[in-house]
């Protein structure tokens, strides 16, 4: 195994593009990460694209084919492969990539992530991503993807005693990162009150409580280590790169309050990068739901079972805070379309580490992690990130 | 939808049968062909299940944007259910007011109507949880 570096990165902005298709939000977040790292598509060997569900949500699989086409590159031949894992395809996309890398087989290599999610109305997105879960022993009963979501946030508060006012404090920072964030999908701040009486999605768990619905795609490009520097001045090591999984539904795990396959895939990526979570700078926590992000600040060794609030709390998780979580604005506020988001979360590390992340610029950042997961916590994926 | 996607399933959905692992007595609520924690030992030999239908709320929500199919029940219960024969379950409360339920209520299955694929498509049935007002009773005059 060889180490592997991004030479560049890319991203469209995410939110709403009726004018976009999924080829052309694709293509441009390629295109810019090619451009970034100062190569041409003819140097790219490999494309490792992450998609949840483009069949579903436009009508269109072999997304891998037609990316890599529309992108000018059907003349190379090289292969274009779609990785999928639920709302954890990007970071999958991302694990496919550093392998094929760190194996020898390929040099450089791009990796994309992209979801269009806005050419349905909302009861059949809604339906689409319930797919993440169990679809014949979940879903077949009624339970929506948010109302999982909410059975752990109900079930934590049972065992913990949050209340939803202690949780609110999650998205409220989200945002108030994203306002940071010219290519987030919410720009503006959010207080406490407008969290907790927003409309109810699935109780406790308000609308503010839940990532929205956006089209959007990142893509980063990977080079072996030891040619990183021909192409940048600023490599970033990919550090770690672990991917773990659990039992897909939440009702066949013993506890809905913690994620055994984020503690697996972060207790790896520690010893992979040589790190603990003390030496990390920032974090970007996946937060589909708030609930989700307060288990992962847990599972991942930043705070104890049932204290994680407390960080949100005490203000460390502001960008100048002791660890500086979604300082993209997170799925919350930067937006999340479900495929692009783990590499998203890695393009926002990228631009941290090396100091370009203008106003939300987290002071000296040098290593950065990035948690994305699919379902109910089922997937999970860790990348930490360093400068070399 | 086409009907055997429904049909496949009915035998389990309809009368709550899991399986059960001869090698360490493990209950699964869906049927496994595999047990995860005995993993070839118990290949071919899983053996089916009969659960009670008794439990407890573990979790719940009452959810207020729906899956398709759904639109017409919400807001609706959903909840993940405790059986004392191990599994937990996910599926709905019904016949009870949402603000009474409680994490640790007794409830008992039901056979249910659950959703419908459109005015002509078919009708799929399953499982549903009630409270089960006797034991509440109960476990009031215990305390």
């Amino acid at each position: 195994m060889r180490d592997v570096a991004i030479i560049g990165a890319g991203e469209t902005k995410y939110g709403e593009h009726w004018e976009k298709s999924l080829r052309d939000l694709a293509v441009e977040a390629g295109l810019k990460a090619l451009e970034d790292a100062g190569i041409c598509a003819e140097d790219i060997q490999a494309i490792f694209g992450g998609n949840m569900s483009a069949g579903s949500f436009v009508g269109q699989d072999h997304v891998g084919a037609l990316i890599a086409d529309f992108a000018g590159l059907a003349e190379t031949k090289i292969p274009a492969l779609r990785i999928e894992s639920a709302c954890a395809s990007g970071a999958a996309a991302l694990h496919a990539g550093y392998m094929a890398v760190a194996s020898g087989l390929y040099d450089i290599v791009l990796v994309g992530g992209v979801e269009k999610m806005t050419d349905l109305p909302g009861d059949m997105v809604t339906d689409i991503l319930a797919g993440a879960a169990d679809r014949e022993w979940e879903v077949f009963l009624g339970a929506t993807f948010p109302a999982l979501g909410a059975m752990m946030a109900q079930r934590y508060m049972y065992e913990y005693g949050l209340t939803r006012e202690q949780m609110a404090l999650l998205p409220v920072i989200a945002h108030k990162h994203g306002a940071m964030n010219p290519d987030a999908h919410f720009q503006r701040e959010v207080t406490v009150d407008q969290v907790l009486n927003a409309p109810m999605v699935a109780d406790p768990l308000t609308i503010m409580n839940c990532s929205p619905v956006s089209d959007g795609a990142a893509a980063v490009v990977l080079a072996s280590a030891d040619i990183a520097r021909k192409y940048t001045d600023s490599p970033i090591k990919i550090s770690a790169s672990v991917a773990a999984n659990d039992y897909i539904s939440l009702h066949a795990r013993n506890s809905l309050t913690t994620s055994p396959s984020t503690i697996e895939a972060g207790k790896k990526a520690y010893k992979m990068a040589k790190k603990e979570p003390k030496d990390i700078d920032l974090v970007e926590i996946h937060d589909a739901f708030s609930i989700i992000a307060l288990i992962g600040i847990e599972d991942l060794g930043f705070a104890k079972k049932g204290e994680g609030i407390k960080l949100a709390e005490e203000g460390q998780l502001y960008y100048d805070g002791d660890l500086p979580y979604n300082v993209s604005g997170g799925l919350k506020a930067k937006g999340h379309p479900v495929g692009a988001t783990g590499v998203g979360q890695v393009v926002e590390i990228v631009k941290q580490l090396r100091n370009e992340a203008g106003k939300r610029q987290v002071p000296d950042a040098r290593v950065g992690l990035a948690h994305n997961v699919g379902g109910t916590m089922t997937s999970s994926v860790v990348h930490i990130l360093e400068v070399m | 939808m086409v009907v055997p996607r429904f049909w496949r399933e009915r035998r389990y959905r309809y009368n709550l049968i899991g399986t059960r692992c001869p090698e360490c007595g493990t209950v699964y609520f869906p049927p496994r062909n595999v047990c995860p924690k005995c993993g070839r030992k118990s290949l071919g030999k899983m053996e089916e299940f009969q659960l009670s239908g008794e439990g407890k709320v573990y979790s719940y929500t009452i959810v207020h944007q729906n899956v398709l199919g759904f639109k017409y029940q919400k807001p609706y219960i959903m909840a993940i259910i405790e059986t004392p024969e191990g599994p937990k379950i996910t599926g709905q409360i019904v016949d009870v007011e949402p603000e009474k339920v409680y994490i640790g209520m007794p409830v008992k299955a039901v056979f249910r109507r659950i959703a419908e694929d459109g005015k002509a498509g078919i009708i799929q049935y399953g499982y549903k949880f009630v409270p089960d007002w006797n034991k509440m009773e109960l476990e009031k005059e215990g305390t």
